[in-house]
């Protein structure tokens, strides 16, 4: 169906961006003399989704620097004392905690894992389902999409249900395996095996999004560069190294952002799954800003750690809009 | 050598069938024993020996869920700021998608790479600053307020997504358009407009899923009178502690349509992200 519907069957990206290159390059000498005449239009485009996104992303990334530089708790929220300005003493503070590095480390394996696991897993699904008859796809569709679509919030209760230690579906299903004895196992003493379930949770909630864009890809593969190679003797692997991963390149490159950013990003998961107070050896970046600000009401100090957070996403921001500037992504 | 066509073998489709299968199983497991759990008794939930057909059936979880809190209210609220929060986005967003995507002006590359980062940011780093904002716009614990900040999330996604389903819409078909009497809105509401529509749905329903599914900024956003389904359900404590079978009648009912409107458009979703759009 998908394939009848396009003649255009290589990836959409490349072509409408080496065709879009021209235009800028013709456009360069005429700017400088009569600049304003066709510049408007797109800026008027623009303008109110540059406003709104000032007032709700522009101002508060502001505040949110200036907060963390200041002293801002209960009193200052109520008006009753005037918000001071301490300099670095919130962030001496945050980074000379050992507690805030733990967290640290374990926000970044969470989310290098969580990662991981949901392109690898997106990708197997998405290859299986070129493999498999008509019937077997539709349900493994049906299955994905039923997931993708399950709210968070309801996916979370629904694994604390069937991980629940007394009545648990799973501790039941593993007590049927000869030799294992998981009756009234609690997954949630360890942190170890909670972040295993935790990072199923997720995992199960992202893979459906990956495994079906990964598919719709996998669909526009041109047959002929496949069978090219094949013909000069690839192997599967080589097939896939070489033509399938290249051709796909800008699916993954989008698709592997947008999971670094959900997974640094994992909150209901880890604040409902501990029942709103997660432990000291649960906490996530997330949970530990939002525990200092609104539990602690320490607004400034969960500010600090916030930007700090915000930072160290930079990093990663900055390395894949490299690669997306690279390969052409953004023109 | 060379004559091995990869023609699909019975034997090998056989073994990818059998992997797929039980794929299927694990990944609709959870939705399978939410919706088990809801319809049987719910002394069958606390059984040694877990039930997996929910038969007999029974409402009464449903009953129960219903009468622990006021359900219809946090859905109506959810439906409306989730409902508001896509209008807006589409209708803001495809005017900066169309920007971004159509015209070539100095700044273009800054406005893009802004997007793209702009949607990295956390929502949980922001919760902070936008609560102290809301707090002094006088917007805490309304819906106006909340719609508002739900923008930070649609709106860049709206926009990038967008951009992505307009750029696969080849320009000749603008260009020959115009070259045929057309005004470029006349072009865009006639030619692309049409073209798009896949891509708009699929971009709202995603948008609106977002909404619907958001929790921190509900929960610290709205207090507990006006909140929405996913604090609801966030929230699911009876007197007598966590009851899971109402909880998951609970789930069920604000999972479900969700689920089968996903169902229904998700064919169009999927082609809709990679497929060009010129017919042969």
């Amino acid at each position: 169906m998908s394939a009848e519907t396009s003649t255009v069957k290589v990836p959409p990206q490349r072509p409408s961006s080496s065709t879009g290159a021209p235009a800028p390059r013709a456009e360069r000498p005429a700017r400088k003399s009569g600049r304003f005449s066709g510049q408007a239009a797109p800026w008027l485009l623009l303008a109110p989704t540059l406003v709104v996104l000032a007032v709700v992303l522009g101002y508060p990334l502001v505040r949110l620097a200036t907060l963390s530089f200041q002293k801002f708790g209960q009193s200052q929220l109520w008006g009753f004392q005037p918000t001071e300005w301490v300099g670095f003493q919130n962030f001496t503070t945050v980074l000379g905690d050992s507690v805030f590095w733990d967290v640290v480390v374990r926000t970044i394996l969470f989310a290098v894992g969580a990662v991981v696991f949901t392109m690898v897993i997106g990708m197997a699904l998405a290859m299986l389902l070129m493999r498999v008859s008509g019937w077997v796809k539709t349900l493994i569709n049906v299955a994905l999409v039923a997931s993708w679509a399950m709210p968070i919030v309801v996916a979370v209760t629904v694994f604390k249900w069937m991980f629940d230690s007394d009545y648990g579906v799973v501790n039941w299903l593993l007590s049927r395996i000869p030799g294992l004895d998981f009756d009234r196992h609690n997954w949630f003493i360890d942190s170890t095996q909670g972040f295993t379930i935790i990072m199923a949770l997720v995992v199960w909630g992202a893979v459906p999004f990956v495994a079906i864009t990964l598919h719709a890809g996998l669909t526009q593969v041109p047959k002929e560069l496949e069978e090219a190679a094949r013909m000069d003797g690839a192997g599967a692997v080589k097939v896939f190294r070489y033509v399938t991963l290249p051709v796909l390149k800008p699916i993954i490159v989008m698709l592997a952002t947008l999971s670094v950013i959900w997974d640094m990003g994992v909150f209901p998961q880890v604040f409902l799954m501990r029942g709103g107070h997660p432990e000291p050896e649960y906490q996530l970046l997330t949970t530990y800003s939002y525990d200092k600000a609104f539990v602690v009401n320490d607004y400034s100090m969960g500010s600090a750690i916030a930007l700090l957070t915000v930072l160290l996403l930079l990093g990663v921001i900055a390395v894949y809009m490299r690669q997306m500037l690279k390969i052409g992504e953004v023109e | 050598m060379t004559t091995e066509v990869k023609q699909p073998r019975p034997k090998g489709r056989a073994v990818y069938n059998l992997i797929g299968l039980l794929v299927a199983a694990v990944m609709g497991f959870p939705v399978y024993w939410m919706i088990n759990t809801a319809l049987k008794p719910a002394k069958d939930s606390i059984s040694p020996t877990p039930k997996f057909l929910p038969f007999p059936l029974s409402l009464e979880n449903f009953h129960r869920a219903l009468q622990i809190s006021d359900f219809w209210g946090p859905v109506t609220r959810s439906l409306i700021i989730a409902g508001s929060t896509v209008g807006i986005g589409l209708v803001v967003g495809l005017l900066a998608a169309l920007a971004i995507s159509r015209f070539a002006f100095r700044g273009r590359k800054v406005v893009i790479v802004g997007i793209l980062t702009v949607q990295m940011v956390p929502l949980v780093a922001m919760i902070i600053p936008v609560f102290l904002l809301l707090n002094d716009l006088g917007q805490y614990n309304k819906l106006t307020g909340i719609i508002l900040t739900y923008l930070t999330f649609v709106l860049p996604f709206t926009v990038w997504t967008l951009r992505g389903f307009i750029v696969n819409i080849p320009k000749e078909l603008e260009e020959s358009a115009m070259v045929d009497g057309c005004t470029r809105t006349g072009a865009f509401v006639r030619v692309v407009f049409p073209l798009l529509a896949p891509g708009l749905v699929a971009t709202a329903i995603y948008g609106f899923i977002q909404a619907w599914n958001e929790y921190l900024y509900a929960l610290q956003l709205l207090s507990q009178q006006n909140t929405t389904a996913t604090v609801w359900l966030g929230n699911f404590t009876t007197t007598r502690g966590t009851e899971y079978a109402p909880m998951m009648a609970g789930s069920t009912m604000m999972a479900i349509p969700v689920v089968i409107f996903f169902l229904l458009v998700q064919r169009r979703i999927a082609s809709g992200l990679t497929a060009g759009a010129v017919k042969g």
